[in-house]
């Protein structure tokens, strides 16, 4: 057990040492060099608008992280489903598939100002709308993929044994892509986050962090702009952690997941 | 012939549309219950289709399969037959126990009657101690025999082997060779097994078919008169020696079409 821990701890020192050589360096440099604030804050000029504005962050970050969480949820869960239609009729895969590459292709986040206009530009719907568009096409692509990756000697394993379709789609293409599904919803879930921030850019409620980031760098409060990032990152990779502690739970099965 | 025909083969032939293959051309071939016949024969012979036809998994172009006195199919739906491919063909997110227990889940065997039955399965190939263990901790030979034990859960009346042991190491596969012929005796099974070997054919079979390549054809049997049980003694015999050879030149006199690396799996 202790030996676990301590090997978990060796497994984390090095990021953490450069990160903290990181924050020194930026700290020291920004003192020594006297770097304007509005180009740059200090670390603990920003560590400490994150504490004295906590009561207005935190909650512009969690209506946020509501709306990407919702944005997540619904690209996800239309991408799989998508993708178990399409797989499962293939002639619609041979038509869709090169449309849905050629759509991943297309800067998504390019259309905010249109979903913007579609919903009320200052509900969170237009920004989950573009959360869930960036979230949707990763998550079917791959999961189509995963789908389709199933070993052709295990299907014709399962068809020796007369399984019907549904049963070997049950038993070999769904555990078959679920480690591509994972992989899919990582990716997604920081999407999730950049869609609703930068939604939130081109407008919405006065108490969402997009917002509250833009506006202060527009009246020159860089400190707490910088806190505002910080706070986008802290729910970013929560998200992110969710969601890779979900697969280490499902996947434990997985030679990559056991990690040994 | 007092045995019962287990498997009947008619004028089979098979060929693919895709370039115009033709790889198996008007087989014939009968095997009784209890037999071990090995099919050997350089690559591209047709010994993989002409398995894949017995177990309803290829379609015959022409010709009549009849397996336990029904169609293909028919004994492929009533789960007749068990197979054994060149890879384990494990699945990573089962157990060694839930891999075994997969084709009597498929027949819709109750749960304690699979748990009672794996556990037969998992000492037949001793490997009990591994039944919590993912596939991939296991070594090369040991997902062999689980892929064995899995094909004999259901106690099928046949087994089709697909050069089982091809990928596994010289000394594992002579040990593999041992293990699978002590289950052969226990269980009685019919086996087809194809292989690349011809020392691996004759020692474990009571008949050898040997193919010839382009179009797939049976160019010769030879029955394997050793004595039973084999051993690993076996294999340094006279008769052992004498059967390697006449294999071995039913596989010459076929093979002047072939390709320098088939030549080479001959020696």
């Amino acid at each position: 057990m202790t030996a676990t821990v301590l090997r978990k701890t060796g497994e984390w020192l090095p990021a953490l040492v450069v990160f903290v050589v990181v924050v020194g360096l930026w700290e020291g440099l920004v003192r020594a060099l006297h770097v304007q604030q509005f180009l740059l804050p200090k670390p603990s000029t920003i560590v400490s608008v994150f504490w004295t504005e906590r009561h207005s962050l935190w909650p512009a970050g969690w209506y946020t992280f509501k709306e990407a969480l919702g944005g997540f949820a619904i690209g996800s869960v239309a991408g799989i489903v998508a993708a178990t239609v399409v797989g499962r009729f293939q002639t619609a895969g041979k038509a869709l598939m090169p449309i849905f590459i050629a759509a991943n292709a297309v800067p998504i986040i390019a259309f905010a100002p249109i979903f913007g206009a579609w919903f009320n530009p200052i509900s969170p719907h237009s920004k989950m709308a573009v959360a869930a568009v960036l979230c949707f096409l990763p998550v079917m692509v791959n999961t189509l993929r995963g789908l389709q990756s199933a070993s052709p000697r295990q299907i014709e394993l399962m068809r020796s044994y007369a399984a019907s379709e549904f049963q070997i789609w049950r038993r070999v293409r769904v555990p078959t892509s679920l480690p591509f599904v994972f992989t899919a919803l990582k990716v997604a879930s920081v999407l999730a986050m950049i869609g609703a921030i930068v939604g939130e850019y081109f407008g919405g409620a006065l108490n969402a962090l997009g917002v509250l980031i833009n506006t202060d760098a527009g009246v020159f409060r860089f400190d707490e702009a910088w806190a505002g990032i910080l706070i986008a990152s802290i729910l970013g990779i929560a998200l992110y952690s969710a969601v890779a502690t979900a697969e280490r739970i499902v996947l434990r099965w997985s030679p990559e997941t056991r990690g040994s | 012939m007092s045995a019962a025909s287990v498997v009947r083969l008619e004028g089979v032939t098979k060929t693919f549309p895709h370039g115009n293959v033709t790889a198996l051309e008007g087989i014939d071939l009968e095997l009784t219950e209890g037999e071990f016949v090995s099919l050997i024969g350089p690559s591209g012979c047709g010994k993989s289709t002409l398995l894949r036809v017995v177990g309803d998994l290829v379609e015959p172009t022409r010709g009549a399969i009849s397996v336990n006195g029904k169609s293909a199919r028919q004994a492929r739906e009533d789960g007749d037959y068990g197979i054994v491919f060149q890879s384990a063909v494990l699945f990573d997110w089962r157990t060694v126990a839930k891999n075994i227990a997969l084709p009597l889940e498929m027949l819709g065997w109750d749960r304690e009657r699979r748990r009672a039955r794996v556990e037969e399965m998992l000492e037949l190939v001793e490997l009990t101690a591994f039944a919590d263990h993912h596939p991939w901790q296991l070594s090369g030979g040991m997902q062999q025999r689980v892929a064995i034990a899995r094909a004999l859960a259901f106690e099928p009346a046949l087994l089709l082997m697909d050069e089982p042991f091809g990928a596994l190491d010289e000394m594992t596969r002579e040990r593999m060779n041992l293990e699978l012929l002590s289950l052969w005796e226990k269980t009685g099974n019919t086996v087809i097994f194809v292989t690349h070997s011809i020392s691996e054919a004759v020692f474990l079979s009571t008949r050898v078919v040997v193919m010839s390549p382009r179009p797939g054809r049976i160019a010769g049997m030879v029955d394997i008169d050793l004595p039973t049980p084999r051993t690993a003694e076996t294999r340094e015999t006279a008769r052992f020696f004498e059967l390697v050879t006449e294999v071995r030149e039913l596989l010459r006199s076929r093979g002047e079409h072939l390709l320098p690396e088939e030549e080479a799996v001959l020696e």
